[in-house]
């Protein structure tokens, strides 16, 4: 589903990604770990394009995503992303953040598109919100309702930018519950992450990145309890 | 006091005149200010790089200054600051009489001059108003809309602009009132304006005290008049927060 060969990304003089190849299947999720400054956030925003790859190929089903015949906002509807910071628009009620890009992009109509929104925010436990500005709602309750908007666009893939590190630590368990029911959905996720826990109950496979390259992947029981890579296991013994 | 009164109702209708005059020129010029303005700041912000394909030269790649300057170079928006610049580095007063007496010397319509002047001079500012508002707004906003895989002009319609509205009419609200003040210089032009109307007086009745000082006075009633509106706006912005 997605295909990713060769990607570097400099910013300025400074190699951020140093040569990344990697698939990722439909249905599977994929958790990506790693220490600050290793290249995980900045692979996932060339994911979809957020940042440019300076150099590799990213095809998703097939379509080169850097190739300029392809339409990025195109292939930008069909991968939903979610910030370590929310980003939902301030000025619009939950469900109108929701309904937005539906309505902008695919034509539904007022009505069809907040039925469907007030659906999904049902899904994520906050059909009580439908009508509440963002500035009302707590970090878990913007985290979940970001994770809808995303949602609504009926995307084939879901990408997670450290969706919990904002988080008071109270707030963590209920994004991660939404999440895990997304993966248990069969959406194909990537998710960089610092929940160790969650990687490991939801991933299918840990890519553990450090200094711009995927230094080991694998299943998290091979990562978790039989690492190889010596940096891996440094980290590991960090943070568990 | 007597003979205050004396004179002001012998010579009102000077006075209600050249406010007339002030007010005039302040919307027009005002409406034409926000109109050059939004342009400029849309040129300052636009991201046209016409020389973006020497990118891909040998000379880029070896980081020869020039080529590099080049290709990241947007004509829009060099226009737009060199517009800015050269604006708000010279003295209003200056570009007041440059367009009175070279530009515009075949014209006829004093009104008119004044209000292309202040129009052109207040729209420098404005356009720095409305950038700072556009660029005050989260970055994060921006990434969102285009995630969802709304085109940048559609993210900058529906999610960038709407917050930045209530970043800039408070500033744009207190240029109005900058301008208000500012258009009081419009006499060295012959435009009978409200301190012209001041000054007409004081020569005829030999009284400097009661036309000078009423006429302050006017000014201070419209700028905290407008300044009180524009408090009492400015919570209501708030309170949707």
């Amino acid at each position: 589903m997605i295909r990713v060969e060769n990607l570097h990304k400099y910013f300025g003089e400074l190699e951020v990604l140093r040569g990344i190849n990697t698939n990722v299947k439909k249905g599977e999720v994929v958790c990506v770990i790693g220490p600050s400054g290793s290249g995980k956030s900045t692979f996932l925003r060339c994911l979809n394009l957020l940042e440019m790859p300076t150099k590799g190929e990213i095809y998703i089903e097939g379509l080169s995503i850097t190739d300029p015949k392809n339409d990025v906002n195109k292939l930008r509807q069909r991968m939903g992303m979610v910030f370590q910071q929310f980003n939902l628009f301030p000025h619009m009620t939950a469900v109108e953040n929701l309904t937005l890009a539906p309505i902008k992009l695919k034509g539904l109509s007022d009505r069809e598109a907040r039925e469907k929104a007030v659906g999904l925010l049902e899904k994520v436990g906050l059909s009580d919100k439908a009508d509440v500005y963002p500035a009302q709602l707590s970090g878990g309750q913007k985290q979940r309702v970001a994770i809808a908007r995303a949602l609504a666009m009926d995307p084939d893939i879901m990408l997670f930018d450290e969706p919990t590190s904002a988080l008071d630590p109270e707030m963590v368990g209920e994004v991660l519950e939404v999440m895990k029911q997304l993966a248990q959905e069969g959406m194909t996720m990537v998710v960089v992450t610092h929940e160790m826990g969650f990687a490991r109950e939801v991933g299918d496979r840990i890519l553990f990145m450090d200094e711009g390259i995927i230094a080991e992947e694998g299943t998290p029981d091979v990562i978790f309890n039989n690492a190889q890579n010596d940096r891996t296991k440094a980290f590991l013994s960090k943070v568990l | 006091m007597e003979r205050a009164a004396e004179i002001l109702s012998q010579y009102y209708p000077y006075l209600l005149n050249g406010l007339k005059i002030t007010v005039l020129v302040t919307l027009v010029s005002g409406a034409l200010g926000t109109a050059i303005g939004l342009v400029l700041a849309l040129m300052r912000l636009s991201r046209v790089t016409p020389f973006k394909f020497l990118v891909n030269t040998h000379l880029y790649k070896r980081n020869n200054k020039f080529i590099v300057g080049l290709a990241h170079f947007n004509p829009l928006s060099f226009i737009a600051r060199i517009y800015i610049e050269v604006i708000r580095g010279t003295p209003t007063m200056v570009q007041l009489v440059i367009f009175a007496f070279i530009i515009f010397v075949n014209s006829d319509s004093r009104f008119m001059i004044a209000s292309v002047a202040f129009g052109i001079n207040s729209g420098a500012y404005v356009a720095e108003l409305i950038r700072a508002g556009i660029q005050a707004v989260d970055k994060g906003q921006m990434e969102a809309g285009r995630s969802l895989g709304l085109s940048y002009g559609m993210t900058m319609r529906y999610v960038i602009i709407p917050q930045a509205v209530k970043n800039i009419l408070p500033a744009l609200a207190n240029e109005f009132i900058v301008l208000l003040k500012e258009t009081s210089i419009v006499g060295v032009i012959g435009l009978d304006d409200l301190v012209r109307a001041g000054n007409i007086i004081r020569s005829r009745t030999y009284d400097a005290y009661v036309p000078l000082l009423t006429v302050a006075a006017i000014y201070l009633c419209m700028t905290l008049t407008l300044s009180n509106l524009l408090a009492r706006f400015e919570r209501r912005l708030r309170k949707s927060d």
